[in-house]
């Protein structure tokens, strides 16, 4: 089985996010950089499908030469190789052009299973893997938390609003993450030992064959004009009162007559 | 010529989601300042009825899509569906509910069409021939304006935030054929809870419980919540102690909500977790301890035991409506 992970590097969730000058980017120096939360939940439960059924377990990226690092953490849980997709035209690619290069990317090195979050938490976008799926033209489930793998088959559990359903779909197929599927492993250090020799591929547009006029800023059709922080909250008060009641009379007497949400 | 802007109506068994109404709202909004006609499509199986009711919203026409194999919201049937509306429609502007299944759907059309598609939007303008659309990023950290590109430009708008306003329009009913195609995938199994909740993201009270509340019995927050009229919520560390389905979990790895009121209980105010509720009209944080990070963004603070309070506040309320 051959798995491949679709692993994004993001800015920590605790992150101070500045604004950049240019107004359409955030500041990237002392940021501390992560594997995106739902990518860690995919790298995981590659590992435990490769674990139960053999096979290899691949690291795809698109990013900077710093996502380098995000990749090696994959490759210290147990990943076998990574990937970086990193080129200069290929920067300030909106979410189709990603999905564009990493479908490429996957062409090149086959794949039976593909396994994405379901967002990042940076730009919050929740479409990148949908597209890469449509442009394998393969079934994709999104929000799993359960998946069982038989003959061929994907069996996955997926939450919707008010419960779950049960989908299935024949391989090769994609599915992204939903929290509650598996609790990700920690790198052992034995496992950072090995990382450092596992292969890890620079590719560019040229390697995949993708034309610099396919992706980059200039193709975006959806493009950051500004970027603004939302008003802070300021605290508001805190209730007095003698009593737990005297307090909780005086509450619904604000969100009544004060706030009038009630 | 491109014209004109499409809505998707979600519906559940026979009922619109709240956000349906939100949506075909703010496609007149949308359409009024182009000029142009709202078209509402609505998919399901036994909803020709229920259709012409966009036209109180603003719905010029109205899709009906009526077939047994469009009964439940499969994203893949449905966005093979609405891919041909779209088609044939040529909008300028195509507006989806970024519900859960309306973000697939909604990302499944835009690779698709190769369109450009603006996620989870808090605010939409018509902007010359593009559509800018603000919408959060870095889990509400940051507001960014993006402009869409391109024919047709796709938004999906976050639920419970954009006004629904009545604009009497024609809402004609028109059906139309339907073809599913051939899905990659298939439905086995569906296990939803039999009293279908309002869904936290779109519910206009939340009400949360935290690591506070010590146990899975959260059937205070469910008694404050239903005299309320809102839905119960949970920290991470609710869930992860299994007190609470993950589908509860509000946060930056959870669900974004933006109700009229928040009330937390027993929840620190981690920044994730405010990630995912920063954004609620009014917050209300109950916990014991004075210096919980929580108070800093909370409109109305009760330093107290929550098992005190929360049922002081259930008997004042209910004194309130006798
Ligand atoms: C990558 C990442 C993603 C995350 N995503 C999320 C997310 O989506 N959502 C989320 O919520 N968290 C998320 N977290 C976790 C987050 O950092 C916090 O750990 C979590 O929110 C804490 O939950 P809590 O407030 O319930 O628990 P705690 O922080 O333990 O707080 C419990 C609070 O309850 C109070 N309390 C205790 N007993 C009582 C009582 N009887 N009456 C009143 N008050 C009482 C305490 O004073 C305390 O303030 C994430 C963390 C990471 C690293
Ligand atoms: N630059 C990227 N490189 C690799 N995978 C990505 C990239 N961007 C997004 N993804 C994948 O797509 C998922 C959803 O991202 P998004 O659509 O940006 O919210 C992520 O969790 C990753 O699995």
């Amino acid at each position: 089985m051959d798995i491949v992970v679709l692993l994004k590097q993001v800015p920590d969730t605790e992150a101070l996010i500045q604004i950049a000058d240019d107004k359409t980017s955030i500041r990237t120096e002392d940021v501390k950089w992560v594997i995106n939360p739902y990518d860690e939940l995919a790298v995981e439960e590659a590992l435990r499908i490769k674990e139960k059924d053999g096979g290899k377990v691949t690291i795809l990226t698109v990013g900077p030469e710093r996502a380098v690092e995000s990749i090696r953490t994959a490759l210290a849980m147990g990943a076998d190789e990574g990937i970086l997709i990193d080129d200069p035209a290929a920067r300030g690619s909106d979410a189709l052009g990603t999905a564009k290069m990493l479908a490429a990317a996957l062409k090149k090195t086959g794949y039976d299973l593909i396994i994405a979050g379901q967002r990042a938490v940076d730009d919050d976008g929740y479409q990148v893997p949908s597209a890469v799926a449509e442009l394998l033209e393969i079934p994709q489930i999104a929000m799993v938390i359960k998946e069982e793998i038989a003959d061929g088959k994907i069996t996955c559990e997926r939450t919707v609003e008010g419960g779950t359903m049960v989908v299935e779909a024949d391989l090769p197929a994609l599915f992204t993450t939903q929290r509650g599927i598996n609790e990700p492993r920690y790198a052992s250090l034995p496992g950072i030992m090995k990382a450092k020799k596992k292969p890890l591929t620079n590719m560019t547009l040229a390697d995949l064959g993708v034309g610099a006029g396919e992706v980059g800023e200039a193709q975006a059709k959806c493009k950051i004009h500004d970027m603004s922080f939302p008003q802070e909250r300021v605290s508001g008060k805190i209730i007095e009162g003698e009593t737990a009641e005297a307090k909780a009379a005086e509450l619904v007497r604000l969100l009544a007559e004060e706030a009038k949400v009630i | 010529m491109p014209q004109g802007v499409l809505v998707f109506a979600e519906q559940v068994d026979g009922s619109f989601r709240k956000i349906a109404y939100e949506a075909v709202s703010e496609g007149r909004r949308l359409a009024d300042t182009l000029g142009e006609a709202v078209t509402a499509v609505v998919l399901g199986s036994g909803i020709e009825g229920m259709a012409g009711e966009l036209g109180k919203y603003g719905a010029d026409k109205v899709l009906a899509g009526d077939d047994p194999a469009l009964v439940d919201f499969a994203p893949e049937a449905y966005s093979n569906v609405l891919l041909d509306i779209t088609k044939a429609n040529d909008p300028r502007i195509l507006l989806v509910g970024a519900s859960s299944l309306g973000k697939d759907l909604a990302a499944r059309l835009a690779a698709r069409l190769g369109a450009g598609l603006a996620m989870d939007c808090i605010a939409l303008e018509v902007d010359g021939d593009t559509v800018s659309a603000t919408r959060p990023m870095y889990g509400g950290k940051v507001l960014a304006k993006v402009a869409l590109e391109g024919v047709p430009q796709v938004a999906a708008i976050r639920p419970n935030v954009m006004e629904i306003a009545e604009v009497p329009k024609g809402g004609d009913i028109e059906k139309v054929e339907v073809n599913i195609g051939t899905p990659r995938t298939r439905i086995v199994e569906k296990k939803l809870e039999a009293a279908v909740k309002a869904d936290l993201t779109e519910a206009d009270v939340v009400v949360s419980g935290g690591r506070g509340m010590g146990s899975s019995d959260f059937s205070l927050l469910e008694e404050l919540a239903q005299i309320l009229g809102g839905t119960v919520g949970a920290s991470r560390s609710a869930v992860d102690e299994g007190w609470r389905p993950h589908s509860d979990q509000v946060g930056q790895t959870g669900k974004v909500v933006s109700p009229s009121l928040y009330i937390a209980c027993g929840i620190s105010g981690a920044i994730q977790h405010l990630a995912g509720m920063g954004a609620s009209k009014y917050i209300v944080a109950i916990n014991k301890d004075p210096e919980a990070p929580i108070f800093k963004k909370a409109d109305y603070g009760i330093v107290e035991d929550l098992f005190a309070a929360v049922p002081a506040i259930i008997d004042e309320l209910k004194k309130r409506k006798e």
